[in-house]
Formats: structure tokens, sequence, C-alpha cells
């Protein structure tokens, strides 16, 4: 059943004539396809993550139905999707007015550029529309074979440990690891031939050497070779725990085949997590520039500052990502049209020379084009976060007061802002955990690490996760991290929870 | 073919069933967690299924957030009510899936009757009034100058220059004179109506305790919850026993404690004078609801209930519930003899067992799932 249609007439004319705009402004972005679709069908597109076809599973079902009833309710509204793919998909709402269509898709285009442009973006799949609908005909052909309950339950344990990711591994493509490979594989080889086999002879045969060379060594001591082998594999130190147990979790080829399915899209979408600022603040200025600069008709101001003001809203009790994005990036436009920024600036004692800093320098819009590029929101909240800004934007920390059992204001101070941000949206939010040893207490128990920099994990929610992650390992796991100030290590045995340390 | 998500959905909500049958057993046992907002808004959260992961305990966290206030003030309490409409999210978002809408009691009542699956009650044919009400959905040429309708006084101005030619577009006067005024005029609507009333009586003797009447109050929440969802106008009484029985409001209804003897009978009684008093089953829905512990003094005076009810309360009401709570002290008898005489299937009788608050929606549901 087809839900959505190519935009025609004179939505068409509009996107044409958007797309000149952007052009114009230099944005730089994948072919873009604009399709409309009603409510209902937009509301299965976002809870499906903007893709038509997923893998069947509840938790797809559950983020329709609070979308649907959120939409029902009159408590949100999705005006557009746009997902990262090459030609780049973005969804309409067709019950959008026209101010709203104009809005939407100044917006997609920018989001589009950032998604061609973005480094992190670089090595996402841009053909996950067939990736994804091939990961859904592959899980439910598994659950004809092996049934829909025992794969549905699989699926909920490794979704589990979906947030267990390493930022790192997005740019570890197929060919970097194979050319690690071989580089540590040579130097074995080298150190292995004592360097007399440093000729052009073919790969396998220097395999066959090198076995050789192995075997000739078998009088050396041999203990101390496997000790150190042992320690080397046990002390694996990976944040990849979904990569760690498809190597090493004894588990069966459709269950290793189904970890490594969420795990490609779980990092598909990782980057999206890691630019929500960005990305949003970017797309925010574009549709802010080309609709105030070009599109905009004179009757459709009032619309269009209402609209942008409701996108723009701030809230007491979070960061609105589109607001601080769109801020940071006019800022840093401002910052580096005038040159208020480097050595001279930032020493500069005179406040009164400071605010009229300007040295004509004029390089706002190259600097931001620049930012987009290799920036996520740690490094850009970290290098342009400034405090003349916080004290603008009125950003502030808040923290629960047993005493009121309310959350209070804490401070406005720079620094603590600054900290709580990064710490907010270090590691995309997630606690850091890493693999640490998949044979430990010589027990072939598996050993999780909570890199612990302040904030607890939440107990319950640790122990139900290591009874999922039980599941898959099938001996024994722990997570080491502290709690309260104290170090502890949660065990869990299949029967029960048990805390030591 | 629909979309495949349907499915999920399916799944979700299947799943969940059991799950808000839990949720939903937390609300009824905890009254008090539904709030009431406003006049009659109600929050209640959405069912969902937490995924369990490695994250963060909330409160040690706190957060961050933008606008004015100085340290040591609140940032709570300032839920936005509209919520914010986004634009559009570009992938996954990892909500707070703890999502609360504000309910009104209908709706609320609706979300009771779909998950208990309770059918609409069908109201006594003869018992159906039909009365007239007028309502201002008319327009007329005459009238008082307090129902002058304005757009509609210009608009037929406006019809009236333009066919006469003196309207002029460039210079748009619009003067409307005596003919063009027009009225809101009452139409006359002939409306079904039907009117319930519900009576309560609950043994107040000193074997019910204040958990027997928490149950007892969240219980005749919901059921009037229900009962107003089904009918135009309810009213509902209440009375109270232990050896005599007397009318109370609803205050005294729920934290009166009284010592004693048990005469159900006394609460009959009263009941069938109220009735023929205030109610005529003619033009009313009844709907006596009975909750005691099952103790009654001695078993003349059960014959006497048996008796009343047989010539007085059933010909008169819908249907009798009796509602039984399990108590230390109270030996349950009263479920038995009815039971004994009536058959645990009966047209006129309702029984229900209430174990503990867990037991109140399967009781609703024994109560209402009749339809009648």
């Amino acid at each position: 059943m087809i839900r959505t249609k190519p935009i025609s007439g004179e939505l068409l004319a509009l996107k044409n004539q958007i797309e000149k705009y952007a052009i114009d402004y230099g944005l730089d972005f994948f072919p873009q396809v604009f399709e409309v679709c009603d409510y209902d069908t937009i509301n299965i597109l976002a809870a499906q993550g903007g893709f038509p076809t997923r893998y069947p599973h509840w938790k797809f079902g559950m983020d329709y139905d609070q979308l649907s009833k959120g939409y029902a309710y009159g408590l949100q509204k999705i005006y557009e999707m746009v997902i990262n793919t090459n030609p780049c998909y973005a969804y309409l709402l067709q019950a959008n007015n026209w101010v709203d269509q104009k809005i939407v898709m100044a917006h997609v285009y920018a989001h589009n550029d950032f998604f061609k442009n973005n480094a992190w973006f670089s090595h996402t799949n841009r053909n996950m529309m067939d990736v994804m609908a091939n990961h859904g005909t592959k899980i439910r052909r598994y659950m004809d074979r092996y049934g829909a309950d025992a794969v549905e339950s699989f699926i909920d344990k490794v979704l589990s440990l979906e947030n267990l990711l390493d930022i790192n591994e997005l740019f570890e493509t197929s060919a970097l690891k194979r050319s690690r490979k071989e580089l540590v594989d040579q130097e074995k080889v080298e150190s292995e031939d004592d360097g007399y086999l440093n000729d052009d002879r073919s790969a396998a045969l220097k395999s066959f050497m090198r076995t050789k060379a192995r075997a000739t060594k078998k009088d050396e001591p041999k203990e101390e070779v496997d000790e150190a082998v042992s320690a080397e594999r046990r002390h694996v130190s990976t944040k990849d725990v979904l990569g760690y147990l498809i190597q090493n979790a004894p588990i069966e080829g459709w269950q290793a085949d189904i970890i490594g399915i969420l795990r490609e899209e779980a990092y598909y979408f990782l980057p999206q997590r890691m630019t929500k600022i960005m990305n949003e603040g970017w797309a925010s200025y574009w549709h802010s520039t080309i609709m105030t600069q070009r599109a905009l008709d004179a009757s459709e101001i009032i619309d269009f500052a209402d609209k942008h003001a409701g996108v723009m809203h701030m809230s007491k009790q979070n960061i609105n990502p589109y607001k601080v994005g769109i801020e940071l990036m006019r800022d840093i436009e401002y910052r580096w049209n005038r040159g208020m920024f480097g050595k001279d600036y930032n020493e500069c004692p005179s406040m009164k020379d400071k605010i009229e800093w300007d040295t004509k320098l004029g390089k706002g819009r190259e600097k931001i084009f620049e930012v987009r590029k290799s920036h996520n929101d740690i490094s850009f909240i970290d290098e342009f976060l400034t405090p003349d800004f916080c004290e603008r934007q009125q950003l502030f920390t808040y923290k629960y007061n047993a005493r009121s059992g309310r959350f209070e204001i804490d401070t406005k101070d720079f620094n603590a802002i600054k900290q709580k941000l990064l710490s907010q949206l270090t590691n995309f939010g997630q606690p850091i955990i890493e693999v640490e040893d998949g044979n430990y207490m010589n027990r072939k128990e598996l050993l999780l690490n909570h890199v612990h920099y302040g904030i607890d994990l939440d107990v319950n929610f640790a122990n139900e996760t290591l009874r999922n992650l039980f599941a898959i390992w099938r001996r024994p796991v722990n997570l080491k991290t502290k709690y309260e100030d104290k170090e502890v290590i949660f065990h869990f045995d299949g029967k029960e929870f048990k805390p030591q340390g | 073919m629909d979309h495949p998500i349907k499915r999920d959905h399916a799944r979700f909500r299947k799943i969940v069933k059991g799950k808000i049958r839990d949720n939903l057993r937390k609300y009824v046992s905890h009254g008090s967690q539904i709030i009431p907002k406003g006049t009659d808004k109600f929050t209640v959260p959405m069912p969902s299924i937490d995924i369990p992961r490695f994250k963060f305990g909330d409160k040690s966290q706190g957060g961050m957030g933008q606008g004015q206030g100085k340290p040591g003030d609140p940032v709570d309490g300032q839920q936005d009510p509209n919520g914010q409409p986004g634009q559009g999210e570009t992938g996954e978002g990892e909500g707070n899936k703890e999502l609360e809408v504000e309910l009104s009691l209908e709706e609320l009542a609706r979300i009771l009757g779909d998950e208990l699956e309770l059918p609409n009650i069908e109201p006594k044919g003869k018992k159906s009034l039909k009365s007239v009400v007028n309502r201002y959905t008319n327009i007329g040429t005459t009238g008082p100058d307090s129902l002058r309708h304005l757009r509609r006084t210009y608009k037929q101005a406006l019809k009236r220059q333009i066919s006469s030619d003196s309207y002029d577009p460039e210079n748009p006067t619009v003067v409307p004179i005596r003919r063009d005024f027009r009225y809101r005029a009452s139409d006359t609507k002939v409306e079904m109506q039907n009117a319930a009333v519900v009576i309560y009586m609950m043994d107040v003797s000193g074997s019910m305790g204040d958990e027997q009447k928490e149950i007892v109050r969240t219980e005749s929440f919901w059921i009037n919850l229900w009962l107003k969802s089904q009918y135009k106008d309810i009213e509902i009484r209440y009375i109270i026993h232990d050896a005599t029985a007397k009318e109370v409001d609803e205050h005294t209804f729920f934290r009166t404690r009284e010592s004693g003897g048990t005469l159900i009978s006394s609460a009959y009684n009263l009941c069938k004078e109220i009735i023929d008093k205030d109610y005529n089953p003619n033009e009313w829905n009844i709907y006596p609801f009975h909750f005691s512990d099952g103790d009654n003094w001695s078993a003349d005076d059960t014959k006497l209930c048996l008796d009343l009810l047989d010539n007085h309360i059933f010909p008169a009401s819908n249907v009798f519930c009796y509602g039984q709570v399990e108590s230390r002290y109270g030996s349950g008898q009263f479920y038995k003899d009815l039971t004994a005489k009536y058959g645990s299937q009966n047209e006129n009788l309702t029984l229900s067992k209430i174990k503990n608050k867990e037991g109140i929606l399967d009781s609703i549901k024994d109560f209402l799932g009749k339809g009648k």
C-alpha cells in the first residue's frame, strides 16, 4: 500500500524555488526527494526512525501508539521527516499550510547538506533504505524459521544493549580494518621471521612460512607467550559491546546476525545522536535565513514568526537543541564577521572595546560552513560556548533538592554550565560502558566496566540489563561501577543479583 | 493490506494488555494517582514498555534549562501545557516514554470502557423520557437586540447593497437598515432523556475497616465515572447502616465508622423508601449498590432482606449489585445466602467478591460488564 506520493504542481514549483535559494547560499546537498503523506503515515514513519520498512517489533508499535495518541490529544505534530540517504528523502505532512511547507523545505535542505558534509556522517550508509528493508526481510525469515516469539525476545535482549556503542567505530570502515589487520599481521610475520622474509613472496606462502617459523620456535619458553596472549585477549577494553558479543558470545548464527543487524542500525543513527544541537541549529539557521531573506512573502511574516517562535521555544527543564543550535551558529557567524576571537580579543581588558570590537574580518559565513563540516555537539559546545553567550541565552543548570523535593536552579556560572552540557553530551548522553574482561576470574565470566564520571547508574535498570546480557553471554556477568561513592561490582549469575565489593 | 506497523501496534497492545491491566490496577487501587487538574482534567501516563538499559539514575543527574530565574527557583511545575510542536525529528530521539496527557472525565471513562471491554448500557426503553429543549441554532428576522447576529446582519446588508447596486468596492461601506437585521433564534429539539440514580449502601459496622472503605471508595469512583459517561443525568445517594440505616452525604459516607451490629434489612428498607419517594422506576434507571463484609445479624434478617429485594428493589432497579469486601472479621455469609437463593448468574442481581485493592478492576467488570 502506497502511503506517500511525490510532490507535484505548486509544491514542486516551490521545491525548485527553495532549492535554487539553497544553492545560491552555497548549501551542498544530495539530490532531494520530497513526498507528501497524511498524519497517520508520518506517525508511522517517525515511529520507524524515518524508514518505510523496518523489522517487525513491538517497539515500533509502541512509538506509533504514542505518536498517534500525542497527535490525537493535540500534544504534538510532526511537520516533516528527513532521512540521511542519497538521494535524500523527506516527507511532508499534507496538511501543512503553505508557509509551513516553505519552512520545512528550507529546513530539510540544510539537514541534507549537513548529512552530506558533516564528517561524522561520512561513513554512514546512504543506501539505508534498502538495507533496512533487507534487515526486515531477514528477520521475518528468522521468525518463520525459529518462531516469532523466540526471535522477538532475542531482539528485546539485544535492544537492551543497543546504546553500548563506540563512537570511534564510525570511522572504522572495513577497508581501514583490513589494512590495519594486514599491518599487524605483517609486523607479526616480520618479527617472527626475524626480518629475513622481507621479499615479495605471496601472502599464502608467507603465512605458511610463519607457521613453520612458529613451529621452530617451540623450544622457547612457552608459558610466557601464552600468558601474554591471554592477558591481551582478556583485557579487551572495547566500548563496542555488541561487536564484542558477536565475536565472543556462544550464540547461534541467526542470533549473531540479529545482533549484527541491530548494531549496524544503531551505528547508522549514532551520528544523528551526536550532532543533534548542530544539525538542528544548522537547519534552523538556514530555514530562518532563506525564509527571511528570500522565500517569504510579506503576507506570511506573522505565520512564519509564529511557527519559528514555536520551534525556538525555551524550556526550563530541557535545552532546546533548535534554540541553542541556531543561537550558537549565529553567534559564531557574528564573532567571525567581526574578528571577535583569538588572543588579542580574549585578552582585551576593556569591556567596551570588546563589545565594539570589529576587525571587519567578514568570515562568519565561511566559519559556520567549516564548523558544520568538522564538529560534533561536544566539540561544538567545547569550542564555541562563551560566557557572554550563556548569559544572553539565560542558560542555567538545575539539580534535585532533596529537602524541598523539587528540581531547582543551581547556578548560572559559565564553567558549571559548560561542564554540565559537555557531560550530558559525552558519549551521546549514555553511560560509558566497556568490556573489560571476557574471562573474568578465569571462569569465562564477562566483566563490564562503567567509566564513572560522577553520575551513578540506575541500579534497577542496570540489574535488568545484566539479566538480558546474561541471556546472551550464558555465563555470569558482572558490572563494575561506583555507587554512592563506593566501588562495587554487580554480579548476575542467572538466578540472583549480588553486589560485591 | 494495511501497513505492517499495525501488526507491531497490535502486538504492543497485546503485550501491554497484561501490563495495562497492571497499570490500570495501579490507578484503580490508588485513587490518588489520578490527579485532577482544573475542573475535570486528569493526568494519566500512557502505556509504555521500558526496555532496560544501562542509564543514569535520574535524580542525581539534574539537568539544564533556559529562561529567567535565579538559583533556588524551582524549574518544575511549569510543564508546557500545549507541548511544543517540534519541527520534525531527524532519525532517532531518545525521548521520555512516559508521556502524560490531560484527559477529561469522558475520555477517562472511555479508556476504562476500552480496557475492561465494558458494553454500553442500554437504558430500559420505557425509561427513556422525551424532553423538549430549546437551542439557539437558528436565525430569524425578529428578536431582541441582545440576540442580534452582527455577522449575518452585515452579510444581509452587503447582499442588499450589491443587488441594489449601491455598493462601491472602492469605498466599502456597509450600512444595515432595519430589514437587514438578523437575530439568533431558538430551535426546538426533542431529546431522549434518561436519568439514573445510584444508591450506594455500605455496612459501617465495626468489622469494616479503613482498608475496606478505601476499596469501596475507589470502586465507587470508577462506577460513578462509568455511569456518568453513560447517562446524561445522574444522581447519587448514600446510605450507611449498622443496625439502623440513615442517609448521609458523600463525605460522611466514606468517613463514618460505627460499631455495633448489622442489620442489612435496615439499609434495604431505606433504599426502598428513597426509591418510592424520589425515583419513579418508570422514569429512572436505578442502580442500588451494596457493599458489606457479609456479616448479618441473624438469619431472620437475611430472610427479610431477600424479601425486600424480591418484592421491591429488583422490580424497580436495572440491576442490584452486591459487593462483598473481604475483611478479617466478616464471615461472608450474606454472599452465600444470596448465591443460595439466586444462583451466581441472575438477571436482577450481580454479585462480586473483592479480595483486595487488586480485585477492584475485576469487580467493576463484574458489576458493569452486563451492560444493564
